[in-house]
């Protein structure tokens, strides 16, 4: 089943082409590794994605909405987080579940229940009443992703999700988003780390707004006779003729 | 031997300790490294040794300056780029630079050698508001900023985070030509394979360094043996080792998963075990640390003994 398709997708600003026709699909429990350098298109494409931007041409469907059309569908389909992630420092974890399974639409007499759930299958039992500030890091951003697919979306966009945790806290992130992977969650995420790369289903490489390659991690290193993921996004990156932000 | 030199520095902020007793040297003509994750220190200690706050306790010399009794004189001597991007947005990228030059009583003609190869780069923007520049850019304005005033002591705080990779690859680039120069530069990033293009390194986690010494030397007192592993289902390979007796550590790395094992573990039966867990086309073989096995390691070990 595809969880998000996209079709030509095109976005202009002015003279500019942000995203410049990109067709791609993406199925029902992969995880998709969206990677550029900066202002390749990333998050131009990602805001499309999530019905926050309109192309200027081609298609795009996510949980088979329209993205263009059916904005508020696609929504209510997916979860997001991005490393600057929006938990409440001034609200305690559950406080946080709370108010993001409000505002996902989860029923009120599922909150209790999937609160439990969520502290339980974060080791966060006794963390309950504490509050957001003074968690470290790496314990934010797992209840941040958490918090991301509270409502059991289809799909949850990551952008740039483990910077600046220490090592260990990044691989104990990826650990969480193999178990929503396998869950069903469709995962798609960006991510300067290229070893992380290595851990997607599939990566595309986005080039000046072009999708330049689409495989497996292991197809692409053949495909550039490169020993490292790190070598195949080099070879691609370094001739963008932009960079912006 | 002017360069830097810091002993025994220590900063809370409240109940938080934000540095615990950490000290260091640096030569003129040599990179140092602090190696961390966020909330190990590195912006602290970078505010106290360009005289921005003060320690509670320790002492520090900066290029043969005393850090608590020299601070204009010192402020004069070091370059310093923040973590985050503080130069004027409503200037020009020209204005910014003649503004730090002027600050520093000097001009862009009498330092130009200093910058060139790094501002030759976005020259062609000199009219641009830096606002308006994309975040290399902005970063080579940032470094021409810091290096204008011909400083003998650089400090860079996580110049590559968020950065993409190729554009990380050109800013060590330069700092190595910095180094060239004769330039103390000291440079934080949290991530661990840049580790590779320092002299020296710290691994810093929680305020205080755990180690320090050259890469090769911290990779080679690794004292774990420590394979790669790889199968058809990474994610179910990685959690069935950690199942396994003789089993230490595991841990994802890239196209394998780096496991820690007992002295005395043999790999055949240990692929015999993985086979019969339904585990297919299994390989191990020996792996050769990196910088990050070695945090992994060492922030472990020392966790657990505090």
């Amino acid at each position: 089943m595809k969880v998000i398709t996209a079709e030509h997708l095109t976005k202009r600003f002015g003279a500019f082409t942000a995203v410049d026709d990109i067709s791609f699909e993406v199925e029902k429990g992969e995880i998709f590794g969206f990677l550029g350098a900066n202002g390749a298109g990333k998050t131009t494409a990602m805001r499309i994605l999530c019905g926050l931007s309109k192309p200027t041409s081609g298609r795009g469907t996510v949980a088979g909405f329209d993205v263009a059309r059916h904005p508020e569908d696609v929504k209510k389909s997916i979860g997001y987080m991005s490393q600057k992630f929006a938990l409440y420092d001034d609200l305690t974890v559950a406080e946080n579940i709370r108010l993001y399974a409000g505002i996902y639409g989860v029923p009120r007499k599922r909150i209790p229940g999937r609160t439990d759930e969520i502290l339980q299958g974060l080791g966060f039992e006794n963390e309950r009443q504490t509050l957001v500030k003074s968690l470290p890091l790496g314990w934010k951003q797992k209840l941040a992703f958490s918090v991301a697919i509270v409502h059991d979306p289809h799909i949850v966009f990551l952008d740039e999700p483990t910077g600046g945790v220490d090592p260990a806290a990044r691989r104990q992130f990826w650990e969480r988003i193999y178990q929503a992977a396998e869950n069903g969650i469709t995962v798609f995420v960006t991510t300067h780390y290229m070893d992380e790369a290595e851990y997607c289903d599939r990566v595309s490489i986005l080039v000046d707004g072009r999708m330049v390659a689409l495989d497996t991690p292991a197809g692409l290193k053949r495909t550039y006779d490169a020993p490292t993921m790190n070598d195949v996004f080099f070879h691609l990156a370094r001739g963008a003729q932009r960079g912006a932000d | 031997m002017p360069g830097l030199q810091a002993q025994h520095i220590s900063k809370r902020y409240g109940k938080l300790v934000a540095l615990d007793d950490v000290g260091f040297e640096v030569a003129p003509g040599e990179i140092f490294g602090i190696i961390g994750p966020d909330g190990a220190g590195k912006t602290t200690l970078f505010r106290i040794l360009t005289t921005l706050i003060l320690p509670d306790a320790g002492e520090a010399t900066v290029d043969g300056l005393d850090m608590r009794r020299d601070v204009a004189e010192i402020r004069s001597r070091v370059g310093y780029m923040p973590g985050r991007f503080s130069l004027y947005q409503d200037l020009t990228v020209e204005e910014n630079l003649s503004f730090y030059a002027a600050v520093f009583g000097t001009t862009i003609r009498e330092n130009y050698h200093l910058i060139k190869d790094i501002y030759q780069q976005i020259e062609p923007f000199r009219d641009r508001r830096a606002g308006a520049l994309s975040g290399g850019m902005k970063q080579k304005l940032a470094l021409s900023c810091a290096l204008i005033h011909k400083p003998a002591v650089l400090f860079l705080d996580e110049p590559t985070t968020g950065v993409d990779a190729v554009s990380r690859r050109e800013l060590w680039e330069m700092l190595l030509k910095l180094k060239q120069a004769g330039l103390c530069v000291i440079v934080s990033t949290p991530y661990m394979d840049e580790a590779a293009m320092c002299d020296r390194v710290a691994l810093a986690m929680r305020g205080r360094f755990m180690v320090q010494d050259t890469p090769a030397a911290i990779v080679a007192a690794y004292d774990r043996r420590l394979l790669a592993v790889r199968g058809d289902r990474m994610p179910a390979l990685l959690r069935d080792l950690r199942t396994i007796d003789g089993v230490l550590t595991c841990n994802a790395f890239g196209d394998a998963h780096h496991v820690t094992v007992a002295p005395g573990l043999d790999t055949a039966a240990l692929s015999r075990t993985l086979a019969a867990m339904g585990h297919a086309d299994v390989a191990i073989m020996p792996a050769s640390p990196g910088i990050e096995d070695c945090f992994m390691l060492i922030s472990q070990s020392q966790g657990d003994a505090a």
